[in-house]
């Protein structure tokens, strides 16, 4: 008699919550390697954000306007405080500062037809200015950085605008760091360093260390450039309050706040992770100092760090910014990790959607390279149609919301429009949680 | 025929002398510029595009002669926090002594100290020419990338930390050496070098070449490497 034995059921692997597969193979990395993972982009990790917030369309005790029919004006002056040339903006939505060596020069060319088209701005980034870039971009933003690449009084009056950058969302408090392998020699005749260094950037102004000097060093850059040019003061978002009335003191025109979510050319993946705050955190307690310092409105804010859409912008300019600013997103319209590119994404180890080592200088986009071939990929045109189309888009997106919730300017969108759908994001935000008239810790 | 420009900042506002300055063509330059009263002010002679002469009696506070282009601009005083900071092209004289970041990513031109210069004397100097005939404290030439550090007197601690490939030359002691920063032989390549730099810095003949060491980069820390991680 033969005995049938049935085996017993088998549970299935399961993976820890703590020590996923790709913790474990992070471990394994750094074990291999012994160094930390560098990559590009922002954070990846879930954080509360715009998409936890609602807008209260109008109905009965609200007005709508009609959509497409009814005037919802989208333009910004930024730089009214002490400026004699404050530059105005057709569209809330400008481009953040990317730099020449992080990106391509027909990435960077890019950028400025679109925004051109747009009738808005484009940045510079750590590296100084190029003659294409300046070219191609109707109002410019010359960026003041702690590694003082490239910079060059003659470019500071070529801009239409200056921004001192102090931080930066992704890695408030850390430097720069573009590797060896993008370091051509233009981008190493434009920084004064070797052809093939890594290049690491210093996280702090050479010449300046507290608030108290960059009162100063404002009215330097003020006197050097005859106070014409709006003076922008870029902070990671970390303590923004605070950050934010300082920049005020010290004569900020426009105060730019960076989320944890915007992205960077490279820096250690730990740092984009784990240090800084979400931009649905920073918005309020910036605009809260403005406010409280009686500046709202009169030094403008523009905030950054994951704007992806128009109803982005329009909660942005509703808990109380004048101006968003896109990296990231601008990146993606011009072509940035398109699935088109799948096969040579795989190649590289990645998936189109995912890549992220853009210091690796192998991008097959072309955009976030320094190699001549894969540069020359990029078409900067229609790339820049691209950009151009998007950021329409988002201007589109964001009018209809407006109007939707009555308002006849952008900026007169407000806090009161708003409900939360988690208690985090109406805490964060300062809004009702949906349904309710509770903002958490108010 | 030199005629002076004076303008006297007990008198005038900055805005008014830097605005001047800022508007002279180069048919000024055979003027001599003279700044009266300076009392610490802050930016004073800052951005001038013009190969002009400003002479500045009196004390003078941040960012003197910032960015300088062309322009010689001499201080009978002290300098503040950032002399001469990103010079492109000129010469920046200061008869005191200079504060801090004096020189601070200059790109170009020659700055002179007669006296001491305080910490991060030319921190991220790339490409101006430095001469202090006293002393220099701590972390200076820190991430410097081109250009040369000269210095009759003494260094501070950390001298050259982080350095990249701007050259030291000190006739005095070293407190300490920053992180890739190493002593190089002084030989006579490097002595002919130092003694063209210090003709053109007008103290040729002053000093004896021989008296002084060389410091640069190791260079062993341009490419990120684990092994070197316990240098910084």
């Amino acid at each position: 008699m033969t005995m049938h034995t049935k085996a017993a059921p088998q549970t299935l692997p399961r993976f820890s919550s703590t020590f996923s597969p790709h913790v474990l193979a992070e471990i394994r990395r750094a074990a291999a390697t012994g160094i930390y993972d560098i990559r590009g982009g922002g954070t990846k990790r879930a954080l509360p954000h715009f998409d936890d917030l609602l807008f209260l369309g109008a109905s009965i005790s609200r007005y709508p306007l009609e959509g497409y029919r009814e005037k919802c004006g989208t333009d910004v002056t930024l730089g009214s405080r002490f400026a004699k040339k404050p530059i105005t903006l057709k569209t809330p939505v400008t481009i953040a500062g990317m730099s020449f060596g992080a990106l391509s020069g027909p990435a960077k060319e890019a950028l400025g037809r679109g925004a051109s088209a747009i009738g808005t701005s484009t940045t510079t980034g750590d590296g100084g200015m190029t003659a294409e870039e300046r070219e191609h971009s109707s109002l410019l933003v010359y960026q003041y950085l702690p590694s003082r690449y490239g910079m060059n009084p003659d470019d500071l009056r070529k801009a239409d605008a200056i921004e001192v950058v102090i931080g930066q969302g992704a890695k408030p408090g850390g430097g720069g760091m573009l590797l060896g392998q993008k370091i051509s020699d233009r981008v190493a005749a434009m920084r004064t360093l070797p052809k093939g260094i890594d290049q690491r950037s210093a996280c702090r102004h050479p010449d300046w260390t507290g608030p108290d000097d960059l009162e100063i060093k404002i009215e330097e850059l003020r006197e050097i450039t005859d106070w014409e040019k709006p003076i922008y003061v870029k902070v990671g978002a970390s303590r923004p309050y605070y950050d934010t009335s300082l920049a005020v003191k010290a004569g900020a025109d426009v105060v730019v706040l960076d989320g944890m979510q915007g992205g960077t050319a490279a820096t250690q993946d730990v740092f984009i992770e784990n240090v800084g705050l979400p931009i649905l955190g920073s918005i309020r307690p910036a605009v809260q100092a403005l406010q409280d310092l009686g500046f709202h409105r009169k030094v403008q804010l523009i905030v950054s760090g994951g704007v992806r859409t128009g109803a982005d912008v329009a909660k942005a300019l509703a808990l109380g910014a004048d101006a968003v600013a896109i990296g990231t997103a601008a990146l993606v319209a011009l072509g940035d990790n398109d699935p088109s590119l799948e096969s040579e994404y795989q190649a590289l180890g990645t998936t189109a959607g995912a890549y992220d080592d853009w210091h690796e200088g192998k991008d097959p986009a072309g955009i976030t390279t320094q190699d001549p071939v894969l540069t020359a990929r990029l078409d900067p045109v229609k790339a820049g149609r691209r950009l151009a189309n998007y950021l329409s888009v988002l201007t589109l997106e964001a009018q209809t919301i407006a109007r939707a919730c009555g308002k006849s300017h952008l900026h007169n969108l407000e806090p009161e429009d708003l409900v939360a759908l988690t208690v985090e994001a109406a805490a964060m935000a300062r809004v009702p949680l949906a349904g309710t008239n509770w903002i958490p810790g108010l | 025929m030199v005629s002076d420009n004076v303008f006297d900042l007990e008198r005038i506002k900055l805005r008014d002398l830097n605005s001047a300055l800022h508007g002279a063509s180069e048919a000024d330059a055979a003027k001599r510029w003279v700044v009266k009263n300076p009392n610490g002010a802050h930016a004073v002679a800052a951005g001038i595009r013009v190969p002009m002469t400003v002479q500045i009696d009196g004390h003078v506070g941040y960012y003197c002669a910032g960015m300088n282009q062309q322009a010689t601009v001499i201080v009978n005083g002290n300098a503040g926090v950032g002399v001469a900071e990103n010079m492109m092209s000129g010469m920046v004289h200061v008869h005191g002594d200079a504060s801090q970041a004096a020189g601070a990513t200059g790109r170009g031109g020659k700055l002179i100290i007669d006296g001491n210069a305080a910490a991060r004397c030319g921190i991220s100097m790339k490409g101006i020419d430095i001469l202090v005939k006293g002393s220099i404290g701590h972390m200076s030439a820190f991430m410097g990338q081109a250009g040369d550090l000269i210095v009759l007197g003494n260094a501070g601690e950390y001298l050259g930390d982080s350095l990249y490939e701007a050259r030291l030359f000190v006739q005095g002691s070293v407190a300490s050496l920053g992180a890739d920063c190493i002593e190089k032989p002084m030989q006579d390549e490097h002595k002919s070098a130092l003694h063209e730099k210090l003709k053109q810095l007008g103290v040729a003949g002053e000093v004896d070449v021989s008296s002084f060491k060389r410091y640069g980069s190791a260079r062993r820390l341009y490419n990120f490497h684990v092994d070197n991680a316990g240098a910084y």
